[in-house]
């Protein structure tokens, strides 16, 4: 299924801010992104398994705070990243 | 190009200056991580090629880059610091910055060990590449009355830093904490002891507790082993045929006091060392007394003081010194750098008699570390 990703991830993934990534469930998508982009999980999702705070995941446009929310082949996910902070 | 390097890390980047032995002429080369929070990147003195950085980008979780051609490239940790998962139904800690970096002991080549806020230790045993977390310290059940809750924590949060090893055990470590105090361990990390008395801790109701003070910076000489430490109270010295610490702070001139942040000591001479005094009066400004910033060197472990200020603004200069962000080199004469919440770096080439502003407009330093490059 189709992620996209906000800017401050973009060194992970060669600057391409929409990429494939396959899962059941939020935390198997995450865990294949990560193999994919090595280090990308980390920088979003804590080592206690909680999104961290700044970081907020969509999907089909809806807030997800579960990485066991389940995912269907056509769902598409959104990563946002905030920039606040100066 | 083998020389001097001053690695420069900003809350923006990192910078390195660079000059060879002479220290007459310098460039810049940078930044790297353009836009990110560098907290401390050291130059691995034991082959002096590999660099480790301590990155967060703005709301990003924390990791560790390093590189093995002198910052020509990067490569990100496969496993950066990070708490263990606490068991289901716990509250387990999470790492919000990797804040201090320091390599293992010439015995130890691949051995390295970091600091993070909240206050935990993390070593690594493949150059930085994986990092574990120190159970003896990151699982004691005292930990958490040793560090506070977050009333007892600075704004940014509780640090732990000043990560020494004993120059004559690598098993033997020093670190400090802010707040928490300063801790040894004489078996590798696998148990820790309080090294706090005879420091005060003017801001606790027990002027005189175990643990709980606020070191800001621990340095621990690398020829005598003895340990000096620049604290929120004021300037000690420990002799290791000693426990209690002597507060050499009280030789300074009133007026300026022995309080402030960095902790430099010469890198052979065990009776030289320097620092920054800032002010920490009623709201604690922390910078300069009355705007005239200098540096202040003892030359006898602590015995008496004299002042540094030539070449330095005269007045009107409003900055802070943060902990990591003045260090040394180890030529002869030592060259010390300093930088400042303003974007500057200072230096001076015959330990401290004059000073020179190496570069202006750069982000705000966090840290400043020299080394020999080969």
């Amino acid at each position: 299924m189709k992620v996209a990703l906000p800017t401050p991830l973009a060194d992970y993934t060669g600057h391409r801010r929409e990429v494939e990534a396959q899962g059941a469930t939020l935390a198997e998508l995450l865990g294949d992104l990560d193999r994919r982009y090595p280090g990308i999980r980390f920088r979003m999702i804590d080592e206690q398994d909680a999104i961290r705070p700044h970081i907020k995941i969509f999907v089909n446009r809806v807030q997800e705070s579960s990485l066991a929310r389940r995912l269907a082949p056509a769902d598409e996910v959104l990563v946002v990243a905030a920039l606040s902070g100066g | 190009m083998p020389g001097l390097r001053i690695l420069v890390g900003t809350r923006k980047g990192l910078f390195v200056l660079k000059s060879d032995r002479r220290r007459r002429a310098w460039s810049m080369e940078g930044p790297h991580f353009l836009g990110q929070i560098v907290n401390h990147a050291v130059l691995d003195p034991r082959d002096g090629r590999t660099m480790l950085a301590a990155v967060r980008a703005g709301h990003l979780g924390p990791t560790v880059f390093r590189s093995e051609d002198a910052g020509r490239s990067w490569k990100e940790s496969a496993k950066p610091p990070a708490f263990a998962k606490a068991p289901d139904g716990g509250k387990g800690e999470s790492v919000s910055h990797v804040f201090w970096l320091t390599p293992g002991a010439a015995s130890e080549p691949a051995r390295w060990y970091a600091g993070t806020s909240p206050q935990g230790l993390f070593a690594s045993d493949d150059g930085g590449r994986t990092w574990e977390g120190v159970a003896g310290f990151n699982a004691h059940p005292d930990r958490r009355k040793w560090i506070g809750g977050l009333q007892e924590a600075p704004p940014d949060g509780g640090t732990l830093h000043s990560i020494n090893l004993d120059p004559k055990d690598a098993r033997h470590l020093y670190i400090g904490m802010s707040a928490g105090g300063a801790f040894e361990s004489r078996d590798a990390g696998a148990t820790w002891s309080p090294l706090n008395k005879g420091c005060a801790a003017d801001f606790l109701p027990d002027p005189n507790p175990e643990y709980g003070h606020d070191v800001h910076c621990l340095r621990v000489h690398p020829a005598s082993g003895d340990v000096y430490q620049q604290n929120h109270c004021g300037i000690y010295r420990l002799d290791r045929k000693s426990a209690t610490w002597e507060r050499i702070g009280r030789a300074m001139p009133k007026k300026i006091g022995d309080v402030g942040f960095p902790m430099v000591l010469h890198p052979r001479d065990p009776a030289t060392a320097w620092v920054f005094p800032m002010d920490g009066g009623t709201v604690w400004p922390r910078m300069p007394i009355e705007g005239k910033p200098a540096v202040y060197r003892t030359r006898d472990r602590g015995a008496s003081w004299e002042r540094q200020d030539a070449g330095l603004p005269p007045a009107q200069a409003w900055f802070t010194v943060k902990r990591q962000a003045m260090g040394a080199d180890a030529l002869d004469p030592v060259g010390l750098y300093f930088g400042t919440t303003c974007g500057e770096v200072w230096a001076s080439f015959d330990e401290g008699a004059r000073w020179d502003c190496l570069c202006l407009h750069l982000p705000h330093v966090y840290s400043v570390e020299a080394a020999l490059a080969a």
